[in-house]
């Protein structure tokens, strides 16, 4: 992008360009520059943004000082009475969780995605298979989270209509609380979350798969690889820049992710994520400073994903 | 000959059990909501959905029938009864915020007036971004000025902040402009965060076009401006196609800016679903209906334009 890409005759002045720019630097900078600024800010101040951070310690508790909601943002989850209960509080607080939705949801969505890029290809209904995984990208979170939450209806009378325990008591089986049990029900979130995200691992691996040449394919064959050697030892390290672009993408998505669990229980029985959280913090308790101090570690998270794609983004440029 | 082929045809056997098995598992929650939608509240709470086409289930409830569009009826108007709109109205006990006219298609609690919310808030917030974007794209991609790597950069960078990180300044911000809970405060936050995107695909898509086409056009005597609305606005129709479907479905599922800059004084289809879900419990008639109708319109959209909408993902997350 140097400017000895553009042609002589299109360097007009010097201002013209910037009245081409201006509307969009305005608005972004009102809406995400400014912004940005202005939270980091507001998460050392109280919860009216008045006074510091520090002014809202109690005496005789644990204080971080002008880091006091931060303090709170990473600690009040857990339950300090011993390492044991630490680690317990932990994996079912917003950041275990978080963990947990990226670790289940990134290896769901990649796996299955890529898996079924690769069958797909050998069938004949190819196009109509690709469609339906792909759908539920075009359904909001809110209408998957009411999909799902009916197939995980949990009849307390004999009679199941929800899918699922209806197959478990049918088989013999009891009934699941699969929303309200800890543990398992973040599970079952992050279900719903791998049925709308495969379709586009799918179709970005997919369109990543069928650029690999025949003549590579050919000539691995040629000299006796077999098909699960060729997609392990072939396909997959010459598909590699790709499997990490989808993985970086799930997880700055899982991060932000908000609705599914907002919809689908509410943050309760141990399923806050840390967007959740953050909602809750600002728009439950009034808490400013706590809520803001939330958004800061959620995108100090996401800081190294941001790093990647400007390298990323400059290493194509290089190659123009 | 023959052998071959029937054995090639059992080899592959397992091959179409696991994409079919996939295909069926993606489609059965979102076709056992669809069917439900259509189901008499008595017989959705006694029965599974499973169970519609078989004989007996009606007979046992003693339901009228067995398929009805009463939910739908119901959700569009906001009926929160025990009984259908339909009936209340036939005996006049309906509730006081009901006329059973016309005029119930835009009541405030109903799924009608909703859907106008959700077009009145998608519609300005998908086309303000590509109009903006168009410009700023143009500039990056073919006008030189200073900084303009440096910008860029900065903006590819930009695409990943979560829309967490800016909600309380500007929500502070409407609250001193008097533009919380207004459609204007909406469209503007969405043409922001939809922009470094936007930018970012116009960009990429304009800079690939070839280089003889500006060149010639200026000899021609073009200027600026009529090069930008006479060739690039027309050549770049692809790129704003796709544009416009990625926009549309993220605004139109959006959640959570819905929530905090709309809430209830404006809700959207999102929004009055999410507020079903938390206070009407298991009122599985309505909500099956009512997400059924929030998927309708991005479904169209989604299969009508799928090749655009694949095309913008992969220019979005591979190339870039």
């Amino acid at each position: 992008m140097s400017s000895a890409n553009v042609p002589q005759v299109m360097k007009q002045g010097k201002v013209i360009p910037w009245f081409y720019l201006a509307p969009a630097i305005i608005i972004m900078s009102i809406f995400i520059v400014y912004p940005m600024l202005n939270t980091v800010v507001l998460s050392f101040l109280n919860k009216d943004g008045t006074a510091s951070a520090a002014t809202t310690c109690n005496i005789g508790e644990p204080c971080w000082g002008i880091f006091e909601n931060y303090r709170y943002a990473l600690t009040a989850e857990l339950d300090t009475t011993s390492f044991n209960t630490i680690w317990e509080s932990f994996w079912v607080s917003s950041y275990g969780n978080t963990i947990k939705w990226i670790f289940i949801m990134v290896s769901g969505t990649v796996g299955i995605g890529l898996g079924f890029a690769i069958l797909a290809e050998k069938v004949k209904y190819e196009a109509l298979a690709k469609a339906i995984i792909f759908m539920p990208m075009a359904i909001s979170f809110v209408g998957a989270g009411v999909i799902w939450k009916f197939v995980y209806n949990w009849g307390t009378t004999q009679v199941q209509v929800g899918l699922l325990n209806a197959i478990i008591t049918a088989l013999g089986g009891k009934p699941v609380a699969f929303l309200s049990t800890t543990n398992l029900n973040t599970i079952m979130l992050v279900i719903v979350g791998v049925w709308i995200w495969t379709g586009f691992c799918m179709t970005i691996l997919s369109a990543a798969l069928k650029a690999v040449s025949d003549d590579v394919l050919e000539a691995a064959r040629v000299d006796g690889a077999s098909e699960w050697q060729i997609f392990w030892k072939v396909m997959v390290p010459i598909i590699s820049p790709t499997i990490i672009v989808v993985i970086t993408t799930m997880v700055i998505n899982v991060l932000k992710l908000f609705d599914i669990v907002y919809v689908m229980t509410g943050g309760n029985f141990g399923t806050e994520v840390i967007a959740t959280r953050m909602y809750d913090e600002m728009y439950k308790n009034f808490q400013t400073g706590r809520g803001t101090a939330i958004a800061v570690v959620l995108i100090l998270a996401i800081i190294p994903f941001i790093y990647m794609n400007i390298r990323r983004f400059l290493a194509q440029e290089a190659m123009r | 000959m023959r052998r071959s082929k029937i054995n090639k045809i059992f080899n592959k056997i397992p091959l179409h059990f696991i994409i079919i098995f996939t295909m069926v598992i993606w489609l059965v929650p979102t076709i056992g909501l669809f069917i439900t939608s259509l189901r008499p509240l008595p017989l959705i709470n006694t029965t599974g959905w499973w169970t519609a086409f078989s004989g007996n289930s009606s007979t046992q409830t003693g339901a009228s029938s067995k398929f009805t569009l009463n939910n739908y009826v119901d959700a569009i108007v906001g009926y929160r009864g025990t009984k259908t709109y339909v009936e209340d109205c036939g005996t006049g006990s309906q509730s006081s915020s009901l006329n059973c006219n016309a005029s119930d298609l835009l009541n405030p609690r109903g799924m009608g007036q909703a859907f106008v919310n959700s077009l009145i808030v998608t519609i300005p917030a998908t086309i303000f971004p590509i109009f903006l974007a168009a410009f700023a794209g143009y500039a990056f991609a073919w006008l030189d000025f200073k900084g303009r790597f440096l910008i860029f950069a900065v903006l590819v960078g930009l695409q990943v902040v979560p829309l967490q990180m800016t909600l309380v300044p500007v929500l502070k911000m409407y609250a001193s402009m008097g533009l919380t809970g207004t459609f204007l405060g909406v469209w503007l936050f969405h043409t922001g965060f939809g922009m470094p995107y936007a930018i970012y695909l116009m960009r990429n898509f304009l800079g690939s076009l070839p280089k003889d086409l500006f060149e010639s056009a200026y000899l021609d005597g073009a200027s600026h401006w009529s090069t930008f609305t006479k060739l690039v606005i027309p050549l770049s129709m692809p790129a704003i196609a796709s544009l416009g479907i990625f926009q549309f479905l993220w605004v139109w599922n959006d959640l959570l800016v819905a929530l905090v800059f709309l809430g209830g004084t404006k809700p959207v289809m999102t929004y009055q679903i999410s507020n079903m879900v938390t206070s009407l419990g298991a009122g599985w008639h309505l909500l099956t209906a009512a997400a059924f109708l929030s998927m309708l319109l991005p479904m169209i959209v989604f299969f009508a334009l799928q090749r655009y909408f694949v095309r913008g993902m992969l220019t979005g997350a591979v190339k870039g």
